[in-house]
């Protein structure tokens, strides 16, 4: 633990004289659009305050425009105005972003800090560089949760993710999100299609009908979501039984706000979260905005980020570092959807097929919600 | 005229009144009406009413010019979207044009040319990564095409590597980037970029290089013009692109081929070698990057989208679409949008009579109420009108959802079963409920200010002469507050054909509207084209019924006040 910190001092202190380097053509001034919520608090205590304090005169302003960002930027591109200096995105749109021209590539080794066990960034990130694009900055998952004194006496407590489309055993609403994306894996999984042919199964245009006839048994007992902090309203309402949501909202749910839910994690599908650079900034914000993201994204910074939210830090040397939840006092560990226990069956966001099957999925799920 | 001695016919000069009069006595016939200064009145009447109206114009240029500028003309800009598709051609202009000779109901694949023009485009394209965004706009018609064009994209740069390792095998000059900028740019240009700074000056072309090695020549331009501008690098320094070696092997391979210039020896003995080379056929490279480059629908649909504007938007916006057969319905599982269409102008419709309703007795009160009493329930009105609509929606919701306020209380009084509560959120009904409340003052407060303005005298008058209290009501008080349901009606419906949060919230699966769906093209799909296109159908519904208001109740009895 010691040498770690010895290690990270002096890396700290080899950043902080590359960036005095640099320091005369670097913007002062730093627009930085996020999520808002518990989750910019996140990265407002992990990464903007030390490295505001380690870098004084640079101020960072939030934009909370992370969930229309893609219009936004495309906008701003056609406009030739681009207001922003980084922009976090989930990678489903950071694809889309790159795939539009709208966002920088970028080239990880040179741009990001090695691991502090001395793995290159490309190797400490992984599979998880997904886009050329985009920076990956926490696995979150979107998996299911349930309220077990709204089930029936004498239900077992469930194990899997089918207690979804299980209508005898547990009847009740439960809440999905609106959208195919995740509701037809699950379709298809408890439909008796075998994990690793799902996405064979749903380029299909029997497949595609299969998972919507999976839905159609629970169509009229689903509560369909839009924003993700409506399932935990719901299930602590008592609406629904059980839903869909990310694993955070239900961390803060269960651990903050006290509430008896119980996770499921059974087919928890992962998911990214991360940074991209909008394409077509001046030298002296592409400087500062570079600076920043090396530092943001290094090793301990991306565990840090975790003792305020159960999100999973995206570079596999960071995970021995994930300590307590800052206020809660709580290992967080063990609430990370990538913690072995909780990952035993996961899904992997498959962003090539969602990417090329999403609007033709959508129209079908949207035209058969609308019936 | 007459035999008064008074008046203005009597008086000698020529005033506005006898001007016409004294014109016809001068000449004995009927002639223009003259002014004072003698020119025909019409005419210096209409200099003043058009100096008059310069004048008001340019008073109110700036509000007509901001408007245009920062309202009218996004707008439009936006609505023509839904028709522009010039990004096929204008990133695919080889392919494009090589495509008019293909015969896409032939079922085969095109001819190696147009593979190679494919080649081309695409290398150029995936350069300036612009390959990827057309993948993205023809994946809106044809499944799959977005990740084919990014996987090809990635592959494209190896394609011409066979005939890079070619020539440079064959000479090692051919490694060396002065021996293409020397071949290719004219003396000048070689003489000033040789030794200048990255990116060096802007290169030209030699004068007739283009005619002994057109297709290199023009490649070459593009790729030294390419790094000048976007890597700051000079062509002195940097290898060209494989696409230029494949250009090269195929220019030598011409019919006829003959070269003088700079560097006449190599040129000469690759051509001769340039017959011995590999040659690649690119269709092969292109369906082994992806097979779907040998399925034809790929290319029917590149096809049927080539024309710089295309009905498609339109025809997907109305559950239609453009195939290479011609315009044909969707498949009955992904039409949407009719359906849409409807629910939303049924549900404004039921909106606006139910905001009828409720608003006319609340603002017959106020109009009817001592001034006091009148603000304050005024204020009433007003109130919600100031709270958020995000709290006035969500609010509805603990109301009317199973666990909710309404249904403990139903439950609780017994009139409902606790198993059987009423479902009344996340549906149409939720949806009329929250959005009557939210749009209800703009219907109140149009009805109040014409109601205010009834002279009390008529309905006192109507009394006096026998009429019973409905009579009074039904022929003398409503017809004079006609013009008040038609501003708030037209408010109303207009609002609430275009709202999409309150919806979003509480609609659930039957209660969303069509701007749900435009707000998702613009924001999550990115698909403005088609959002542009479902938009501008919306907004042609709202004229063509506001036409027929016009034509039914008249649009000049619509009052917002008195």
């Amino acid at each position: 633990m010691k040498l770690t910190k010895t290690l990270l001092a002096s890396a700290a202190a080899v950043t902080g004289i590359a960036g005095l380097a640099y320091a005369q053509d670097m913007s002062n001034e730093m627009t930085i659009v996020s999520w808002g919520g518990a989750y910019q608090n996140s990265q407002q205590k992990a990464y903007v305050e030390p490295y505001v304090a380690n870098n004084s005169g640079v101020s960072v302003t939030w934009d909370e425009s992370s969930n229309e960002a893609v219009a936004k930027l495309r906008a701003m591109n056609e406009a030739g105005n681009i207001t922003w200096d980084l922009v976090d995105v989930v990678a489903a749109d950071a694809i889309r972003l790159c795939d539009e021209g709208l966002a920088m590539e970028v080239d990880f080794n040179e741009m990001l800090a090695e691991g502090d066990d001395g793995s290159s960034a490309e190797d400490d990130f992984g599979d998880l560089l997904v886009s050329d694009c985009f920076i990956p900055q926490i696995v979150y998952s979107t998996t299911a949760a349930y309220r077990a004194d709204l089930l029936p006496d004498g239900a077992p407590a469930p194990d899997s993710i089918c207690a979804m489309f299980d209508l005898e055993t547990y009847p009740g609403k439960r809440a999905l999100e609106k959208r195919p994306i995740n509701n037809m894996e699950w379709a298809l999984l408890c439909d008796g299609v075998a994990k690793d042919e799902i996405y064979d199964v749903l380029g299909t245009e029997e497949g595609q009908q299969q998972a919507l006839d999976k839905l159609d048994t629970i169509k009229d007992q689903t509560v369909w979501w839009s924003a993700a902090a409506e399932p935990p309203q719901l299930l602590a309402d008592g609406e629904v039984i059980m839903a869909s949501s990310y694993n955070g909202r239900w961390f803060s749910a269960i651990e903050e706000q006290d509430q008896d839910f119980k996770m499921l994690w059974d087919a928890q599908v992962f998911d990214l979260d991360g940074w991209i650079i909008p394409a077509g900034l001046d030298e002296a914000s592409l400087n500062r905005v570079k600076d920043f993201v090396r530092f943001a994204t290094d090793t301990q910074r991306l565990a840090d980020q975790a003792a305020y939210i159960s999100y999973g830090p995206a570079r596999a040397s960071s995970a021995p570092l994930v300590g307590k939840h800052a206020d809660l006092g709580i290992e967080m560990g063990p609430h990370m959807p990538t913690a072995p226990e909780n990952s035993k069956n996961v899904f992997v966001y498959n962003y090539e097929f969602w990417a090329d099957y999403r609007d033709d999925i959508d129209a079908k799920f949207q035209s058969w919600l609308a019936q | 005229m007459t035999d008064r001695t008074t008046g203005p016919d009597q008086m000698t000069g020529a005033t506005p009144d006898n001007g016409m009069r004294n014109a016809n006595r001068a000449n004995g016939k009927p002639g223009p009406m003259l002014s004072a200064d003698g020119t025909p009145l019409k005419r210096s009447l209409r200099r003043a009413q058009r100096r008059q109206k310069i004048r008001a114009l340019m008073l109110i240029a700036p509000l007509l010019i901001f408007v245009l500028l920062t309202f009218i003309a996004p707008i439009a800009d936006m609505l023509f979207r839904s028709v522009q598709n010039q990004i096929v051609s204008d990133t695919l202009p080889r392919t494009v044009a090589s495509l008019e000779r293909w015969d896409g109901q032939s079922g085969e694949v095109p001819d190696e040319q147009t593979f190679r023009a494919l080649y081309l485009d695409m290398f150029i394209a995936a350069e300036r990564k612009e390959h990827t965004r057309l993948g993205s706009r023809l994946n809106y018609e044809l499944t799959g095409v977005s990740s084919l064009f990014r996987r090809t994209g990635r592959d494209v740069d190896d394609f011409g590597e066979v005939y890079e390792d070619a020539f440079n095998d064959l000479d090692p000059k051919w490694e060396d980037p002065t021996t293409w900028a020397r071949i290719l740019g004219s003396a000048d240009w070689v003489g000033e970029a040789e030794g200048a700074e990255a990116p060096g000056p802007d290169f030209e072309l030699r004068d007739d290089v283009a005619s002994y090695l057109p297709l290199t020549a023009e490649l070459y331009g593009i790729f030294a013009e390419f790094i000048q501008t976007e890597d700051g690098d000079s062509p002195m320094e940097e290898e060209p692109w494989t696409l230029v070696y494949t250009a090269l092997y195929w220019d030598l391979q011409r019919q006829g081929f003959a070269y003088s210039g700079p560097e006449a020896d190599l040129v000469r003995a690759a051509a001769q070698a340039a017959s011995g080379f590999e040659n690649v056929s690119l269709k092969a490279l292109f369906i082994d990057s992806d097979k779907d480059w040998g399925d034809p629908e790929v290319w029917a649909t590149i096809k049927t989208y080539a024309p710089e504007y295309t009905p498609g938007y339109f025809l997907n916006a109305v559950d239609r679409q453009l195939t290479p057969d011609g315009v044909e319905k969707r498949p009955a599982n992904e039409q949407i949008y009719g359906i849409l269409f409807q629910r939303t102008i049924f549900m404004s419709l039921t909106i606006t009579i139910s905001c009828i309703l409720l608003g006319y007795p609340v603002a017959y009160i106020l109009a009817n109420l001592p001034m006091r009493t009148a603000n304050l329930l005024m204020i009433l009105v007003l109130l919600p009108f100031w709270t958020s609509l995000l709290v006035r929606t969500s609010a509805w919701k603990v109301m009317l959802q199973q666990q909710g306020v309404i249904n403990d209380t139903l439950v609780w009084l017994g009139l409902v079963d606790d198993a059987s509560r009423l479902v009344m959120i996340n549906n149409q009904f939720g949806t009329i409920v929250a959005m009557t409340h939210i749009l209800l003052p703009f219907m109140i407060l149009p009805l109040y200010s014409v109601m205010a303005t009834i002279p009390p005298s008529y309905v006192r008058a109507s009394k006096s002469l026998g009429a019973t209290n409905w009579t009074t009501f039904w022929r003398v008080y409503f017809p004079q507050s006609v013009p008040g349901i038609g501003a708030g009606s037209i408010l109303v419906f207009i609002l609430s054909i275009g709202y999409y949060i309150t919806p979003e919230i509480v609609g659930g699966t039957t209660g969303t509207f069509i701007s749900n769906r435009i707000a998702y093209h613009i924001s999550s799909s990115l698909n403005w084209g088609l959002a542009a296109a479902l938009g501008s159908i919306l907004l042609a519904v709202v004229l063509i019924l506001y036409y027929l208001y016009d034509r039914i109740v008249g649009i000049d009895n619509v009052k917002l006040g008195g």
